[in-house]
């Protein structure tokens, strides 16, 4: 066990005094964060919004009440046509509009769905369908609050959404930025300090000694699952702290699914670096054949729902949509392994099969 | 082998290596003794270092056997590898460790217990007049120095056998010649030596040396021997002629 206890003491040293590359390690996550959070974040306040409302009744002016103070939208204008609000919006004085239908109240009362059009400049239409959704989700809001026992009250549309009822989207982003965020630590990280020692030689050194290939592997491997679990770690609280990202159901679920995604990563970037020679190469490989997909694949930023056929099949196979899965169902829902387990099985395999195909071509490489 | 006795540090026996079709190493025969200086010569591709990979235990025999320090290549290559040493062209030292750390490292990998790396660290430093850089980093001292440095790392847990892979390449005259003086060190306290090199002046310097031309030993014997017998003013005439038809 000295021998290993040597080998991971090296790659420490190796770790702490690549300070660019250690500012990297360090930085980045906590820059992404910040990044995701601020610059790119799909959130949307103070949408300017018009109101039409032919015939203002108590019930209206509580809707209009209520769509103020959800901080989101500032009401720009109250008229009682349609003719007014056209002109607001081609100018983008207007960003969005709810139109009541005359007497909204008694058609509410009466049980008949009382109709209620929410419309959103397109032209963003990031924005214009997040105008929708704020606004169903305030109307959606009254209309259950107002339904009592003797009184049914029914507004039409009615869009559903749940556990992120703010449609906030760090919340969306904080599990997919985990999964990247281990992806550049541990697959591009050690693929990277793999091939850096086949280029100086020093693996050489290496495979003529006594050391047997698990503990060259587990000696280059270990110090990265601890950068990478410390880097899961501070995401965590640093989304909790500046964005107020909940974590609702058990910390220790997400750390332990989070280091079944390390060694899935880990695998991957052994795996890469048996099969490439020079740093350069296996960075581009790390690039192409983890991050691209954990970027763009992993539901990370776009939905998996709304992807073709084609490329939800692929997805199937990133690890990273498995594990932004399993992470944003812990952090929003809280929800446990009872309902997470097919998602923790296929790490699982994935992990199993991806260690024993780097140990393979590990040893493959030495016969070649 | 008239000149190895019963113990010979490395015995192969028709040992061959095959990858597909291409035959790297064909049926090499040759013995080293213990404590001899083995000059292992051939042009790049000739199959040198397939032979090393397979003595070293990193490459399996796909015929023939050989034994080095006693142990069957192919059956003990985990037992081979206790016993052996090696240093190759391209070092083997980590530059962003210092001096210290790198001999800890090995010293640990080879399970040298930690007194036992401190005494050795103390008269490696103080036999390469290095203690003034114990805790400089790799890459913070001259080539020449590291050169020396990776060959007593390579010793550092008292191998049988040494194998040193073009260990000279890129060193000044001087810093060569002073390297050879530790090859000999070695050497007289029993460790054997194999070294490849494509200097033909260290070639002399070879107790004994094989010249490989395209995966079989085409010349076998000391250097003196190998002039007379082909009739060649020099090894660098020798090796030359040898190795042209292959190319």
């Amino acid at each position: 066990m000295t021998a290993l206890a040597g080998l991971i003491r090296k790659e420490v040293y190796h770790i702490l005094r690549d300070r660019r590359t250690l500012v990297v390690i360090v930085a980045l996550p906590v820059l992404q964060v910040i990044l995701f959070g601020y610059a790119i974040r799909t959130d949307v306040d103070r949408v300017r919004l018009a109101v039409v409302d032919p015939s203002p009744d108590p019930m209206t002016l509580a809707l209009r009440a209520r769509l103020d103070a959800a901080g989101v939208f500032e009401i720009v204008t109250v008229s009682p046509t349609m003719d007014a609000i056209e002109p607001l919006f081609r100018r983008g004085e207007a960003q969005g509009a709810i139109v009541f239908e005359p007497d909204f109240a008694e058609h509410a009362g009466r049980g008949v769905p009382a109709s209620l059009l929410i419309v959103a400049d397109a032209t963003e239409p990031n924005t214009g369908s997040i105008v929708q959704a704020y606004a169903s989700a305030v109307v959606q809001a009254y209309e259950q609050e107002q339904t009592t026992r003797s009184r049914v009250v029914r507004i039409a549309p009615a869009v559903r959404m749940r556990f992120n009822p703010t449609r906030r989207s760090s919340n969306l982003f904080v599990p997919g930025l985990m999964a990247f965020v281990l992806t550049i630590v541990s697959s591009l990280m050690t693929a990277i300090s793999l091939t850096r020692e086949k280029e100086t030689g020093t693996l050489e050194a290496l495979l003529v000694s006594p050391l047997r290939p698990w503990q060259i592997i587990a000696g280059k491997v270990a110090p990265y699952v601890v950068v990478g679990f410390a880097s899961v770690v501070g995401v965590i609280v640093e989304a909790r702290l500046v964005f107020g990202v909940p974590l609702r159901g058990s910390a220790a679920l997400l750390l332990a699914e989070g280091v079944l995604f390390i060694l899935v990563s880990l695998s991957l970037g052994i795996l890469i670096s048996a099969r490439t020679s020079s740093q350069r190469v296996a960075m581009l490989g790390a690039l192409v054949g983890t991050m691209l997909p954990t970027m763009l694949l992993s539901g990370f930023i776009f939905p998996i729902e709304s992807m073709p056929a084609p490329l939800r099949a692929i997805s199937a196979v990133v690890p990273a949509r498995w594990f932004v899965l399993v992470a944003r169902s812990v952090m929003l829902k809280g929800t446990g392994l009872a309902y997470l387990w097919p998602a923790t099985l296929i790490l699982l395999a994935m992990a199993l099969a991806l260690l024993a195909a780097s140990t393979r071509a590990f040893h493959e490489r030495l016969e070649a | 082998m008239s000149d190895a006795p019963g113990g010979a540090a490395i015995d192969a026996h028709d040992l061959t290596r095959r990858f597909g079709s291409f035959t790297a190493v064909d049926r090499v025969t040759f013995a080293v003794r213990r404590g001899e200086v083995f000059g292992f010569l051939g042009a790049n591709g000739a199959g040198k270092t397939t032979a090393i990979r397979m003595l070293t235990g990193l490459l399996s025999p796909s015929g023939g056997r050989a034994t080095v320090a006693g142990h069957d290549v192919a059956r003990d290559a985990e037992r081979v590898k206790r016993d052996i040493g090696y240093m190759s062209q391209r070092f083997s030292l980590y530059e962003d460790l210092t001096v210290r750390e790198n001999i800890r490292l090995y010293g640990g990998i080879y399970d040298l217990a930690d007194r036992e790396i401190r005494d050795r660290t103390a008269r490696m430093l103080g036999r390469l007049g290095l203690e003034h850089a114990a805790d400089s980093l790799v890459r913070a001292i001259p080539l020449g120095w590291r050169q020396k440095l990776a060959f007593s790392v390579a010793l550092l847990h008292e191998p049988r056998v040494v194998f040193l892979d073009e260990p000279t390449s890129g060193v000044d005259p001087i810093t060569r010649r002073q390297f050879w003086e530790l090859i000999y060190e070695a050497a007289a306290a029993g460790t054997t030596v194999l070294v490849t090199t494509h200097y033909m002046d260290e070639a002399e310097y070879c107790d004994r040396i094989s010249i490989m031309v395209a995966g079989r030993i085409a010349a076998l014997g000391a250097p003196a021997e190998l002039k007379a017998r082909f009739q060649a003013p020099s090894i660098d005439d020798l090796f030359v002629r040898l190795a042209r038809p292959a190319q």
